[in-house]
This record gives C-alpha cells, structure tokens and sequence, in this order.
C-alpha cells in the first residue's frame, strides 16, 4: 500500500473491500511515526479520533470519493476541540467552538483527519521557518526547506504521510510549496472555496487548496469543497462543476500564453530548462503556444507588500489577550496587557508586517502607499484581462529556484519574498493557478505554473491533467517515501 | 526613504506592539530596505487608475434575517484566559 498512487485507486479499493478505513489510518500513522520525527511537518497528530472515526466507518457505504481516506490540514484552518495555532505563540491552546467550512464538508464526506500541519507563523513566509513550533524540512533533502507557507502541507504529502492535505495561498502558500515538494498544489478562483473558519492574514487574497499527487486528486477535492457558502460573504454562489469530467486528455488547439516577465534572469537554469520543456510538451500536446504580455508583473511584489501588510495589520488586531489564546503577565493596565501580549506572542515577521502595514495606512502614508498599491492592483488585473483576450492559460514557472536550503534565506526578508515573485500576480488578479511538477533539477522536484481565466478551473485542470499523463513521471517520490 | 525611532516608536504603538531600545537598529534597517523596495510604485503614472480593494462582483449580499443556532454562552468562552461570570475579565481599564 501507499499513498501515492491517487484517491481514485483508494477509493475503489475501499469500495471493493480490499482496505479498510482503519487500515489506512493505521498506514498513515505508520508513516507518520517512521518519517516524521526528520520531516516535522505535523503540529497535531490527532491519532485517537482518527482511529476512532475509521472504526466508525468500517461498516458504511462508502460512496463519496473521500469517504474513509485520511487526510490533513494546514494549522490555519480552524478545527472543533482541536487545538488550532497557525504556528504562532499567541494562539496555543486555542481549541475552536466550530469547524472551517472545508473541514465541514471533508468531514461530510467521510474524510478521517490524520493532523494539523506546520506553516509559517500566521501563512507570512515562505520556508516553513517562521514556525514559532519547528521548521519543517524538505523530504526530498533534509537541510533544505519545503517552502512555505503550507510546507507542513506539501512536506506531509510528498512523504506519503497522507494522500492529500488542504493548505492557503494568499501569495503563493500552496504553489510555492508544492513546487518544492514535487507535489500538484491548485489555488483556486477568489471566491471559488468559502474562507469561514480560516484564520485571516489578507482577506482580500487569501484561498484554500488542496495539495494532492496527481491532478486528478486536486479536481476530487476542489469539487468536494468548492461552493457558496452563507457564512462567507465573498463566496460566489454558481454551480460546482464536475471537474474530474473536464480531464478528457485532449488540449488540442488550445491558446496558451508565454509572458517574458515571467522568464527574467532571475529564474535558474535548472528550473528554465524543466518548465520549457514542459511547454514543448504541451504543444507537443497540439497546443498553441503565443507570447504575451504583463507589463505590470515586476512591479506586483511591490504591491502585494503594501497590501498584505495592511490587511494583516488590521486582520491581527483581534490578538489581544482577551477572548482566546495567549495572555502575558503582570501587566499594569489594559492597554499595558495588549502591547505585552502581542510583543511576546508574536514572531518577528508577524510583527514586521504589522510594522509595515500599519505604517502604509497611517495618516500622511495612506495614499502614497496603500492607495497607490490598490491602483497598481488595477493595472495587474487589467494585464490579465488582455492577455485572456488572446489565449486560455498562462504558463510560467512556479518560483525562481528549487527549495533553498534552511537557513539561506531568514537574514534578509526581502530575499525570502522574491521567492514569490510568479506566484503573488495571480492573487493580486483572484485568479485560479496550478503547480504541476516537471521533473528535478540537481536532484530536488521542479513545478510549472499554469494560471486561468477567473473560475474557468476546469481548463487549467484539464490543461495540467493532459501534461501530467503525457509527461508519465507523476507522481514524484522522494527517496525518504522509497525506503517505506 | 528613512525611519526615525520616534516614527517606528509612534507606528508600534499605533499597533500595540512593544519595540526594545535595542531592537529598533535592526528593525530599522529591515523595514528601510522594505520600504525603498516598494518605493518602485512611485515609477508609474496611476493617473486616473481606480483603486482595487477587492476581487469579484460587487453586489448585496442579503438574507432573510432569521434567528439561528448560536454558540451557547459557556462554549464561546471557553477559550478566555481570564472569564468569570460568563465575562471576559481584563486589567483595569482607567488609571488610578
């Protein structure tokens, strides 16, 4: 058994009485047990209520096709009576009242969840390192990261800890990772999956995804989580569509746009090679490749670090000691108890972007900074809105490099945010985009980026579906997962 | 583009955050660097651009305003630090 050959091979082995519920559990706690003391993508392992659940399971119709297949989520995303941190001091031992609405509907859909996962504290970063717990570390090579911010995530799934995992992407979070990681990672349309029950950083670019082997997998669960949701407002009522229908294979004539600011120097020789090749093969597919332009790309990053910030400043307001979570000591006065709270509850990046955000909103700055970047934000989404005049998807790289090794990138945070230089334009735009791996480069994975038109997933899936099954490699295994 | 102490000190309290005399040299230079970086964006001409707050369609959202199930008093505190009489407590408010 393992857990890299896909939910459909899971599912009708459950079907079909092969395995059990508790089986996998018991499979999935072994790997857990033998990887991840090295790995440490986990912060919970929820061991008794997995077990408990399959035991549950064992004798229901398993009908949906993620009824009884464990899976893990992301630290961020709030689970009833389970204790819910985003990696940061200022919320341990916070256990929420409710469940986020994707968990609810995993959870409707018989899902066992194994875990909470590591992230950067509060999803600001982009290694796994600003994890106040632990860092996480790339199967693939121990003393490089998994990237970040949901590299518990895509660490857990690329072991074969579990099949799949839910993550957020509000710059990247899910991409970056799964680029890293050698694992598919699908940030959905804005709108697309209800955020209620996800802790905050930018509301007006955050998403949940799902982290899977195979582009088959991320259609499963983007299908099973997608919908309008009444408890979130930004959830856009339209009808789910059957994604897994849309991966017929066959691409054929369909427009796919190359834009050169996504190939600058800055991107590796090794990365270069594996994504044009991808796109040879992609044409090879009976694509048209078409070159064409996002003139406002260089100055995205830019943007996203005015506006990111702003929203995290007033999002993180809410941390103050009093209704939940961490409460420091010995302070003089109300205000006194805020201010030592938050200095001690805090990591430093946290309190960086706090820094930045709140200075890009104050009185005198306002428009210089935050205004001028909402305007920028414009100018990228209406590039966009010209490019899909011409063609369907948009193909790049997911990221520059290849994970980087621990350590490499934490002096300077400016380093560690160019990281994100391909994947923070699709946030800024709410559009949906796909990492798919594509091979390695001096032995770690290699993932390209495909971006689609606003809701319009299925294309981007069939597109990634169709590359995938030409390609014949997927899914990739790390040598930790081989020795199981 | 250059920060003052007494302007990092000014935004931190804005922010409720505590920043040590000796933190302010690094910080400093850190949120410098950050902020010569995305002084890129005074390069172009937004004359005339609006400003995005946010994705998608800008329309109502209403309901029928019908009462629902709610978190039982005892559960929605449960998390408190410091809950007495199904209150949050906290330090005192006014000085003296």
């Amino acid at each position: 058994m393992d857990f890299f050959s896909g939910l459909r091979k899971l599912h009708e082995s459950l079907v079909a009485r092969e395995v059990s519920p508790s089986e996998l559990v018991d499979f999935s706690l072994e790997q857990i047990q033998a990887f991840d003391e090295q790995v440490q993508a986990f912060v919970t392992v929820t061991q008794a209520q997995a077990k408990e659940r399959a035991v549950h399971l064992q004798d229901q119709l398993l009908t949906s096709w993620l009824a009884g297949i464990p899976f893990a989520l992301k630290d961020n995303l709030c689970t009833k009576d389970v204790e819910t941190t985003c990696s940061s001091k200022i919320l341990r031992g916070y256990h929420p009242p409710y469940s986020a609405t994707v968990v609810q509907k995993l959870e409707d859909a018989s899902g066992i969840l194994m875990g909470k996962l590591n992230m950067d504290e509060f999803a600001m970063g982009s290694s796994t390192e600003n994890s106040a717990w632990f860092p996480t570390r790339n199967p693939w090579r121990l003393d490089c990261v998994p990237g970040g911010s949901s590299g518990g995530a895509a660490a857990a799934v690329a072991a074969g800890m579990v099949p799949y995992a839910l993550g957020s992407d509000t710059g990247g979070s899910i991409r970056q990772p799964a680029a890293f990681c050698g694992v598919v990672g699908l940030k959905p349309t804005y709108g697309l999956v209800s955020r209620f029950g996800l802790v905050a950083y930018a509301s007006s670019l955050d998403q949940i995804g799902p982290l899977t082997h195979s582009v088959e997998d991320a259609a499963i669960v983007l299908e099973a989580i997608a919908g309008k949701d009444r408890y979130d407002a930004t959830s856009v009522a339209r009808e789910v569509p059957h994604y897994i229908e849309s991966l017929t294979g066959d691409i054929q004539g369909l427009r796919i746009g190359i834009a050169k600011e996504y190939f600058s120097p800055n991107i590796d020789s090794g990365v270069r090679m594996a994504v044009e090749a991808a796109i040879g093969q992609l044409e090879r597919l009976g694509a048209r490749i078409e070159e064409v332009s996002l003139p406002h790309t260089p100055y995205a990053l830019a943007a996203y670090y005015l506006i990111a910030p702003a929203e995290a400043s007033s999002n993180l307001a809410r941390y103050d000691g009093v209704r939940y979570g961490y409460r420091a000591e010995h302070a003089e006065n109300l205000l006194d108890m805020y201010r030592k709270t938050r200095s001690e509850g805090f990591g430093s990046e946290v309190k960086r972007r706090i820094l930045i955000g709140t200075y890009a909103l104050s009185s005198g700055y306002y428009d210089a900074y935050y205004k001028r970047a909402q305007q920028v934000r414009t100018l990228i989404r209406q590039d966009f809105d010209e490019a899909f005049a011409k063609v369907d998807v948009i193909v790049s790289p997911t990221t520059p490099t290849t994970a980087f090794r621990l350590g490499e990138k934490t002096e300077d945070p400016l380093t560690m945010y160019m990281n994100d230089i391909c994947t923070i334009p699709v946030n800024l735009a709410g559009l949906p985009a796909i990492s798919v791996p594509c091979g390695l480069a001096d032995g770690l994975p290699v993932g390209f980026q495909l971006i689609g038109r606003m809701f319009d997933e299925q294309t981007l899936l069939r597109t990634a579906h169709a590359y995938e099954q030409a390609a014949g490699f997927a899914p990739l295994k790390p040598a930790l997962g081989v020795q199981a | 583009m250059s920060l003052t102490k007494a302007e990092i000190q000014h935004v931190a309290a804005l922010a409720r955050l505590q920043v040590a005399e000796e933190e302010i040299g690094v910080l400093s230079e850190e949120l410098e660097k950050i902020l010569a970086y995305v002084d890129q964006l005074q390069q172009l001409d937004v004359t005339g651009i609006e400003a995005m707050s946010h994705v998608g369609v800008t329309q109502n959202v209403t309901r029928p305003d019908v009462p629902g199930i709610s978190l039982l008093p005892e559960i929605a505190l449960a998390n408190g630090p410091d809950v007495e009489e199904q209150q949050f407590r906290v330090p005192a408010v006014l000085e003296g």
